[in-house]
């Protein structure tokens, strides 16, 4: 099993990343690993973690008083879950569930902002990368939005 | 036969004969959702015989009410079945789906330009599919089956709006038990039952499994997802050459002489409804057309 640093080092997400900035990211993460059917946090929660998921399945989920939970989008291997660490006041704002076993890389918000803000230059590479992510899942949920499959027979 | 059937170019082969569908019966009616359905036709002396190229639609005729186009969506190395996957839109689509079994059906074709499927050969291919856009390209999937060792790696993704709306579910099952074949499928929306992806088609992209120097995607379903399909696979590193799309727009006479399905400078009908996405990628963002 590779270890932390060079995992990180290989994801996607951080491709191109100097040494020394992944060095000071491994000082922030730890394994974690969650089992199907357990919630990873509930919106609400303090957003003091953001994850790599390195093999299994989340659904993200939004709770409708008397009418259950509706998934409106689920993450799996390679996939990196969370900007709200980011974003003041550091609040989640949906449920995490576990669909399979879940293997993941989970990065301490807190210790990782207070290393952006003591090394702007890993803070501005950091914020290049999320407000990459944030632009993807953007699109994504605008394509959603606009119901491109409508069933014209109502 | 009326059928323009040896996939030559139609525009030496038009009579008024081209024009005349050729009765057939339906055999036999399977609902796929609530609003689709798949039709098994048979000539009506019972001798089919109807060669198609995947890629390529028939004209249907309901008598006393129209003609539709709608892709050939069966095995093309089993040319006695010949089947269709039609949703439920307007009066033809509908009027279709009131027929019963032993009711007959005007065909005319197979028409237009099939997926390059023979050019894609010893490469990487991937196939995404939105709604009903996953018909069009069954035939694809059913060569890549029969021609299996021809090809590298297959991924198929496929994104429906949710789980019901789910067309092929079987074949969709026997697929994903497939050890040669990556299938992902992914819904819009769903509830805590479905144990599937939930994300928009184009999120796959990203994930599945291809060398982009060496790739071949077809893609099929409403034109936006198409669009930014697109636009993933070459965020992926694929050249436009190596993307198709099929694109649709109302169509009369089906062999490229009435013009009713113009594109700028193409007729869908004849020169389509298979494209180089490299050819139309500036048009499928008009708003004019
Ligand atoms: C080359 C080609 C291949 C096709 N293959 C298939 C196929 O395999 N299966 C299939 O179900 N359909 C297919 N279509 C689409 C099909 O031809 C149309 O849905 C059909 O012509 C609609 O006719 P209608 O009389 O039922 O509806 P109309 O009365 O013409 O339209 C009713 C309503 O539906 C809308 N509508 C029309 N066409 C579509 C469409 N394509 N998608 C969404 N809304 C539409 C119209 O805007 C209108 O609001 C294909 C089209 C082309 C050009």
């Amino acid at each position: 099993m590779k270890n932390l640093e060079s995992y990180l080092a290989d994801h996607p997400f951080l491709k191109g990343m100097g040494k020394k900035h992944i060095e000071l990211i491994v000082g922030c993460a730890k394994n974690v690993r969650i089992n199907p059917g357990e919630y990873l946090f509930h919106e609400g929660d303090e957003a003091d973690l953001f994850y790599f998921i390195r093999d299994g399945k989340l659904a993200m989920e939004v709770f409708r008083p008397q009418k259950g939970s509706i998934v409106f989008n689920t993450l799996g291997n390679n996939d990196v879950l969370g900007w709200s660490w980011l974003v003041a006041p550091y609040i989640r704002h949906f449920d995490c569930r576990a669909m399979d076993v879940t293997r993941a890389i989970a990065l301490d918000g807190n210790c990782l902002r207070k290393k952006c803000d003591e090394d702007h230059e890993l803070g501005y590479d950091i914020m290049k990368r999320f407000v990459n992510l944030m632009e993807d899942e953007l699109m994504a949920l605008r394509l959603q939005l606009l119901d491109i499959y409508d069933t014209p027979i109502k | 036969m009326t059928h323009l059937s040896n996939n030559k170019p139609v525009d030496t082969q038009i009579t008024n004969a081209a024009f005349i569908p050729e009765m057939f019966v339906i055999k036999k009616i399977r609902k796929e959702t609530e609003d689709t359905f798949t039709i098994e036709l048979a000539a009506e002396n019972g001798e089919t015989s109807f060669e198609f190229l995947p890629g390529q639609f028939n004209m249907l005729y309901v008598h006393g009410c129209g003609e539709v186009p709608i892709s050939i969506c069966g095995d093309p190395n089993r040319p006695n079945k010949l089947f269709h996957t039609i949703r439920m839109v307007g009066d033809v689509t509908r009027a279709i789906r009131r027929l019963k079994v032993g009711d007959m059906l005007g065909v005319r074709g197979p028409y237009g330009k099939e997926w390059p499927i023979e050019k894609a050969e010893g490469k990487d291919i991937v196939i995404v599919a939105g709604g009903i856009g996953l018909a069009p390209l069954r035939p694809v999937v059913y060569h890549i089956l029969n021609n299996r060792e021809k090809y590298k790696r297959i991924s198929i993704l496929y994104g429906t709006r949710m789980p019901s709306d789910i067309i092929f579910n079987k074949e969709l099952e026997s697929l994903r038990g497939r050890f040669d074949i990556d299938l992902y499928v992914t819904v819009d929306r769903a509830d805590q039952k479905w144990m599937g992806n939930v994300g928009v088609v184009t999120t796959l992209i990203k994930n599945s499994n291809f060398d982009p120097e060496n790739t071949t995607a077809f893609l099929c379903g409403p034109e936006i997802m198409m669009r930014y399909t697109a636009i993933a696979c070459q965020q992926q590193g694929l050249a436009p050459e190596n993307i198709f799309v099929s694109l649709e727009r109302n169509m009369k006479c089906g062999v490229g002489l009435c013009g009713h399905c113009q594109y700028t400078g193409k007729i869908i009908c004849k020169d389509g409804p298979v494209f180089n996405y490299d050819t139309v990628k500036d048009l499928i963002k008009k708003r004019e057309i």
